[in-house]
């Protein structure tokens, strides 16, 4: 009986020393699934899911505070990249989400600028260029659309633009079961 | 050196999988000469007809090009120049439509033609490129803006181009023509077979390849005969004219070398990884006339085909002539014309108007019937008999695919090696229940190109956040060390006041030393009995003011002499 209890107290203090120094040894820094649950998310910064940030949320998400439906610039596909992620079934898109805008970049109207910085100082990816007191303008490669510039601007001359469809971006439209325009499908004669 | 090639043996010919035999429809457009277009009222010349980079326009509104002139440079390396087609005046530099599956605008220069067709003046033409440096040649074919005319359109100067560690030992002319209806290329070998051989030649300069295949279907003996004659008078060495069965798709790239040399270029990869490299018979022609004559790639042939068309035929089309034009010179619309289609009947795309201009890469303007392109009908659910696998050229699994790409589970598709489609359209040919799988499979492709994208612009953008947030708590930090620094003076200053007790202030110091000094010179002007002179011969108003202000001084000092007392009275 005391060999046992000595074999096992002997056995737990190996154990419990090899938890304690690889506690130690292998450390990881951060929350890694808050990376990647990060990388998935859209980075405009919007706080439209009610965080300061896309990795405030993720970090939520990763504590589970917060659901996953919550991203309204990422769509349905970041929601169900996410579901895939964290093995959690898909939910539909909060109500505020549920509505896909189409892309827009913010476009400043240089006439009504008064130069006052406080959309430089909103924007979360640095994409507006100017200076007190002189015009800004949005740097349009760079824009998020997050929207974050609208409210501050006490002139209101910035507008959202949805971004134009050219034969660069055009994409070939998700076939519609009715409609058969399709020429590849022409029989050759 | 050369061979006659109607004594060889056979070459021993291979079979790619799937495939289609269609009614080739080949004999409406071939029996005429062909002829060049007329020179149009306007010519319509897009910045972009190949793939990579817009090129950049080189001119503006109002100036006059001279045909030849190069009208915009390529940007970047993957990229190609555009010419004047003709001589005229640049009237508009802006969006035109374009010959594009979207049906949208895209820019481009519009030239309003003055029928001269003068041309801009030509550097020397060159005789023995041979003896040309072959960097030299790569750059006439650049200058050239030559790209790949069978339909691709990927610039010509990249692809004569391999790297280093690249060998090519085989060189692939492209003369299948596969698709039907389409026959620019047969004309083109039947009517300049010199011409294409002598781009051959330069093509083999540049790439030094050991053998070069001439693939060309059996269903155009004329070309075949023409391009063998050329050769034997054309002293080309290790050349061989190899016709090969009619089958669709045996002009794809990939299909046509599988038939001559039986390798199989790797997924995702391109013919060069495996030493081989495939050009088509237009483009070698054109090449030609850009080494040996120095003229740019302004005018292809164009078939001009379908039951919708009165006198179907080939032109010799100016690049930017608008399709309308060459319609009414093929004798107009037939009452059967029912969709104008760019390409042919399997890959081609509809033009939503015939006002668009025709490119470097448009092989063929079909107006087709309901009868030789019917409208497929509503699509039917997949009764997954596998007719599509077995046709697929490409040998992939076009009804995995298809189920993947209708969940739009990307990915999925991805994993069933969607980017190996070549879109040439045989699955959905086949198809009993006339499932438009192709346009599937380009919505997936797209659909991946853009997320991909997307993915790659967030991450741009969460390390453009990243940066600016590390700048603001570096400015913050900043802004409180210098508060910390300028507090930290401040107090040194007040200890240091309260260490020295009356220690004075310089400044002070400074003035009484000054006072102190005055004070010596004045007794010391006085023991001496020099009295300042300044004070004589005073008017009376002036002395008024002096006694004035003396008053004043007098009354001062005793309001200081009371308030320096009162505290120490009180």
């Amino acid at each position: 009986m005391f060999i046992a209890i000595i074999a096992l107290s002997l056995l737990a203090l190996g154990f419990g020393l090899l938890l304690g120094y690889s506690s130690i040894r292998f450390h990881v820094e951060g929350d890694p699934i808050v990376d990647k649950i990060d990388a998935l998310l859209p980075q405009t910064q919007c706080g439209q899911c009610g965080h300061p940030g896309c990795r405030p949320y993720a970090e939520s998400i990763a504590a589970g505070e917060d659901e996953i439906n919550r991203c309204p610039p990422g769509g349905e596909a970041t929601m169900i990249a996410l579901a895939d992620l964290l093995g959690k079934d898909p939910v539909p898109m909060d109500d505020e989400a549920s509505v896909e805008k189409p892309k827009a970049t913010a476009v400043i109207d240089e006439k009504e600028c008064i130069g006052c910085t406080l959309c430089i100082q909103a924007c979360p990816v640095d994409a507006i260029l100017g200076a007190a007191k002189q015009m800004h303008t949005v740097i349009m490669d760079e824009c998020t659309g997050c929207e974050l510039c609208l409210p501050p601007c006490p002139v209101e001359c910035i507008s959202m633009v949805p971004v134009k469809v050219d034969t660069g971006n055009w994409k070939w439209p998700y076939p519609d079961g009715a409609e058969t325009n399709e020429v590849t499908e022409a029989t050759a004669g | 050196m050369h061979y006659p090639s109607t004594n060889r043996p056979a070459r021993k010919l291979h079979r790619f999988h799937g495939g289609l035999h269609l009614p080739d429809n080949k004999a409406q457009s071939n029996g005429r000469p062909v002829e060049p277009a007329a020179l149009p009222k306007q010519l319509t010349i897009p910045l972009q007809q190949h793939i990579g980079e817009v090129a950049h326009p080189l001119v503006s509104v109002g100036d006059r090009v001279l045909k030849g002139q190069m009208i915009a440079r390529a940007q970047g390396y993957i990229s190609a120049p555009v010419h004047a087609s003709s001589s005229g005046t640049v009237i508009e530099i802006g969006e035109q439509p374009v010959p594009h599956p979207s049906g949208l605008s895209s820019p481009c220069i519009v030239i309003e033609t003055d029928g001269l067709d003068e041309w801009v003046e030509l550097p020397e033409p060159v005789v023995h490129f041979a003896q040309l440096d072959p960097s030299e040649l790569r750059e006439r074919i650049r200058n050239a803006g030559i790209v790949g005319m069978g339909g691709a359109a990927f610039p010509t100067s990249v692809k004569v181009t391999p790297g280093p560690e690249t060998w090519i030992k085989t060189l692939v002319l492209n003369g299948a023509e596969c698709e039907p209806f389409i026959t620019c290329d047969d004309m083109l070998m039947r009517e300049q077979a010199d011409r294409v051989l002598a781009g051959v030649a330069i093509l083999q300069h540049l790439l030094e390849p050991e053998q070069t295949l001439i693939g060309i279907e059996d269903n155009k003996p004329e070309a075949i005969a023409a391009m063998n004659a050329a050769l034997e008078t054309g002293g080309l060495s290790n050349t061989e004219v190899v016709p090969i069965p009619t089958l669709y798709p045996s002009g794809g790239e990939k299909q046509l070398i599988r038939i001559l040399t039986g390798k199989e270029v790797p997924s995702h990869g391109i013919p060069a990884q495996i030493g081989i490299v495939c050009h088509n018979v237009g483009t070698a022609a054109a090449i030609a006339d850009a080494v040996l004559e120095n003229k740019p790639l302004i005018s292809r042939y164009v078939t001009i085909a379908g039951e919708g068309i009165k006198e179907p035929r080939n032109l010799e089309v100016l690049i930017g002539t608008p399709a309308s034009s060459l319609i009414g010179q093929a004798g107009g619309y037939t009452d059967a014309a029912s969709k104008l289609i760019l390409g042919g009947p399997m890959m081609g795309f509809t033009l939503h108007t015939d006002n668009v201009p025709i490119t470097k890469a448009a092989n063929c303007l079909l107006a087709a019937s309901e009868a030789e392109s019917p409208n497929p009908g509503p699509a039917s659910p997949c009764i997954r008999c596998g007719q599509c696998a077995a046709a697929c050229p490409a040998r992939l699994l076009p009804q995995q695919m298809y189920w993947y790409a209708k969940a739009k589970d990307l990915e999925k598709a991805q994993e069933y090696n969607l980017f190996d489609c070549i879109e040439c359209g045989c699955c959905s040919h086949v198809c009993p229940s006339h499932i438009p799988l192709v346009q599937y499979f380009r919505f997936a492709k797209m659909e991946s190109w853009a997320r991909e994208q997307e993915k790659r612009k967030s991450e741009h953008a969460r390390k453009r956040h990243e940066a600016r947030v590390a700048r603001l708590e570096r400015l913050e930090a900043e802004r409180k060390a210098r508060l910390s620094k300028k507090k930290a003076g401040l107090k040194k200053k007040t200890a240091a006041k309260k260490a020295g007790g009356e220690a004075k202030d310089p400044k002070k110091a400074a003035i009484e030393a000054a006072m102190k000094r005055a004070a010596e010179k004045k007794a010391k002007l006085a023991e001496e009995g020099v009295a300042p002179k300044n004070v004589e011969e005073l008017t009376e108003a002036q002395q008024k003011q002096i006694d004035q202000a003396d008053k004043r001084r007098a009354e001062a000092a005793e309001d200081t002499k009371q308030a320096t007392q009162e505290p120490e009275d009180a």
